[in-house]
């Protein structure tokens, strides 16, 4: 565990400085705000909020019957043929993939997009290990060869713009720089297929797994994650453990949210059911199968009633897209691969409250979030439960504490909060013509005012507060 | 006309910075027939310490807000955000205190929004008003998700005689306001008031009319920081004016 982060203040501003980059970020999360947005209407999809909250019950139950169900999964990939191999943590994973790598003579690995395995930084620590892993989700690839990690848990290179790419793709090729996205996607496509036909392992995540029958549910636009899990000999796919559903038909809900809630798709291009190894008799699929199932801080949350609701999640990332904040700050300021709303609800419980203190408090609480979450996670309800174990852990430190103690105490007795209400009426410049505060004397410009006068001009308090208004009006009367 | 006695809450910041949204808010109320008590003692809602993750400090606010209107038949609130935090969160509050718990879920059916009490109880979209301009009309957070408030305030407007209603292209985005938020991530809260305020100046309105002052504030503060000649005007100011 890496020791306690404050506020990422410079990274903050540098990106709210960045004209271009502020744009690229408004106007993709803008165009999936749209999609979204036809694609779930009342013409478009009827039972969408009955969808919700079919969608929220099956995880629901699903989560507090984990252990049935994962017993039940590990029983049905072994009779497809598949084995099911547990995890604690990421060493763990990178350990048995290193292992089985070596077991088989394999040094590539091809990859498709999957949030999980960059939570465990599986690519690096296969590095490491003498084993080349190539991504081959073109945005993935792209930030691979960049050396970045995603900015968007659907949408990883979100942030670049075609002349960012053709920069990336120039820079670490040595191709002739080619800004058409068509030309650039066909580089990058020449280069992946030659790792396709190499690769002796491919590594997938997974969108769902059915617990009924073993198999392993991916969504993608590009083809790639089919070939991933079917090219190499070997395929595994690793998954959170709060990624298993209870039935096929559950998909039914699910694949229909997904899509939509993603990128507006009534179904991404591509939902493959990979179903264990190759059997006798069948022209494809993998000689082995893996599932990968990863705690790595999971089965914590398992134990919180009032948040664990955050394992729902479904990483469609249009809480992402929705959020103001997210919208300015972009997603390399968050501390963890998570970005955006979900990112401020799982890294805390993950990590520890204790480690990135600031981080539930970055959020005005607008609630745009839970309004399109499609299992409906109450995130500003556990983002103010983070708030208050943040503040009980002691992290905040013991000043703020006091002054809302105090503050308390005056809110409970109203003849002091009209005393100090009228000291404040009185100490106030007032600008002539009834205009705002623009600027304070030094000594008054700290804190919250200063923080405050940073951005926005301030009104001065009443001259007579309401109380005193009313008061007089009663007498007058 | 309607009768009855509404005890009005006018939150702390309507009694320091806005006390006219909070006499327009009575003014509105007396036209209809109501009798309206200000009960000295009140002050503040708790939220500020709610949302800051004190919650002890909090419940200190709200036992005294729930002594404060002890035996009021109706509340009646100038803010969607301070009228959530009583009607929602203040159960919460009092964890293993049934008690005080039950206490603050009879709050719940009594406690209302100002719009809402227009429309729910005094039964009326059109109070009289006439206020000549154009408007636009900015949707709070807490009262569209929380509170579920979004055609009310609009039909109220509706009625009023000489406006007109011209809505903004993100009507229902932030304003960045957020309670401690403003102060604590100036930069990004400032960011998002000025994303809303381009939005706000693009309607080509000469006000911008909510029903929550501490969403105004910030919008006001941008407006004026930006040189932009838009006012703010709280909706029971717009339905005070004939
Ligand atoms: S929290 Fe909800 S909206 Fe956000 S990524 Fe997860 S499922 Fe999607």
């Amino acid at each position: 565990m890496k020791g306690q982060s404050s506020v990422p203040q410079a990274g903050i501003e540098s990106t709210l400085g960045d004209a271009r980059l502020q744009l690229a970020i408004y106007t993709a999360t803008g165009r999936l705000i749209d999609h979204r947005k036809k694609a779930v209407s009342e013409e478009a999809l009827p039972d969408y909020q009955e969808l919700r909250r079919i969608a929220h019950e099956l995880k629901r139950h699903t989560i507090e019957n984990l252990d049935y169900y994962l017993a039940q999964v590990e029983r049905k990939v072994a009779e497809r043929g598949g084995k099911v191999v547990y995890c604690e943590d990421g060493a763990e994973v990178s350990r048995f993939v290193l292992e089985l790598a070596r077991a088989r003579g394999e040094r590539l690995v091809v990859k498709s997009k999957s949030m999980t395995t960059e939570e465990i930084h599986l690519n690096e620590a296969l590095e490491s290990g003498q084993v080349e892993a190539v991504e081959t989700d073109l945005g993935e690839y792209l930030l691979q060869l960049a050396h970045e990690r995603p900015y968007h848990i659907v949408a990883p290179a979100l942030h670049k713009t075609r002349y960012d790419v053709a920069d990336i793709l120039t820079g670490s090729l040595g191709v002739e720089r080619e800004t058409e996205p068509e030309k650039q996607t066909k580089i990058a496509r020449g280069v992946l297929r030659e790792k396709f036909l190499e690769a002796g392992i491919g590594i997938t995540g997974a969108n769902f797994v059915v617990a009924g029958s073993g198999a392993v549910v991916v969504v993608e636009n590009e083809g790639n994650a089919r070939l991933s899990s079917s090219a190499p000999r070997i395929h595994i796919a690793v998954a959170g453990i709060e990624k298993l559903i209870p039935r096929a038909r559950d998909l039914a809900v699910f694949l229909k949210l997904l899509g939509r809630s993603a990128t507006g798709q009534a179904l991404s291009v591509y939902t493959s059911f990979l179903a264990g190894a190759r059997r006798e008799g069948e022209a494809d699929g993998p000689e082995e199968f893996y599932l990968v199932l990863l705690d790595n801080g999971r089965s914590k949350l398992l134990a919180d009633r009032d948040k664990r609701e955050s394992l729902y999640c479904i990483r469609c990332g249009a809480c992402l897209n929705h959020c103001p904040v997210y919208r300015k700050i972009g997603g390399h300021n968050y501390p963890w691969i998570y970005s955006g709303p979900i990112g401020a609800i799982i890294t805390p419980q993950f990590h520890g409250v204790e480690q990135d203190p600031w981080l539930p408090f970055a959020s005005s609480l607008c609630g745009a979030c839970a309004e399109v979450c499609p299992v409906k996670i109450d995130i500003p309800k556990v983002l103010l439960k983070l708030r208050a174990e943040v503040t009980a852990s002691g992290a905040r430190g013991g000043t703020e504490r006091r002054v809302f103690r105090v503050w308390a105490w005056v809110m409970a007795h109203p003849w002091w909060y009209g005393v100090l209400g009228k000291m404040a009426a009185a100490l106030s410049p007032r600008p002539a013509g009834g205009g705002w505060v623009n600027k304070l004397p030094g000594w008054m410009a700290v804190g919250p005012l200063g923080s405050w006068l940073k951005e926005r001009d301030l009104p001065p308090p009443a001259e007579q507060s309401f109380r005193s208004q009313w008061e007089r009006r009663r007498r007058g009367a | 006309m309607a009768t009855g006695r509404v005890s009005i809450f006018v939150t702390c910041i309507v009694d320091q910075v806005f006390p006219r949204a909070g006499m327009a808010m009575a003014e509105v109320l007396e036209r209809l027939g109501y009798e309206v008590e200000f009960r000295a003692g009140q002050t503040c809602c708790g939220q500020p310490a709610f949302n800051s993750g004190y919650r002890e400090e909090a419940a200190v606010v709200a036992r005294h807000f729930l002594r404060v209107f002890e035996g009021a038949e109706w509340i009646v609130v100038p803010s969607g955000s301070c009228g959530s935090m009583i009607a929602h969160h203040y159960e919460e509050l009092f964890p293993g205190d049934q008690e005080m718990a039950k206490r603050a879920r009879a709050l719940e059916g009594r406690v209302f929004e100002f719009s809402r009490f227009l429309l729910e109880v005094a039964r009326t979209d059109d109070v009289g008003a006439r206020y000549e301009g154009v408007v636009t009309y900015h949707d709070s957070c807490h009262a569209l998700r929380e509170m579920h408030i979004k055609e009310g305030p609009r039909r109220l407007l509706g009625k009023v005689r000489g406006l007109t209603l011209k809505e903004m292209d993100i009507a229902e985005e932030c304003c960045g306001f957020g309670g401690t938020f403003s102060v604590k991530f100036p930069e990004v809260s400032g960011g998002m008031a000025r994303t809303k305020v381009a939005s706000i100046v693009r309607t080509g309105a000469e006000a911008v009319v909510s029903i929550d002052s501490s969403c105004l504030m910030q919008l006001q503060g941008a407006l004026s920081r930006a040189g932009v000649g838009v006012k703010t005007m709280h909706l029971a100011e717009v339905l005070a004016a004939r």
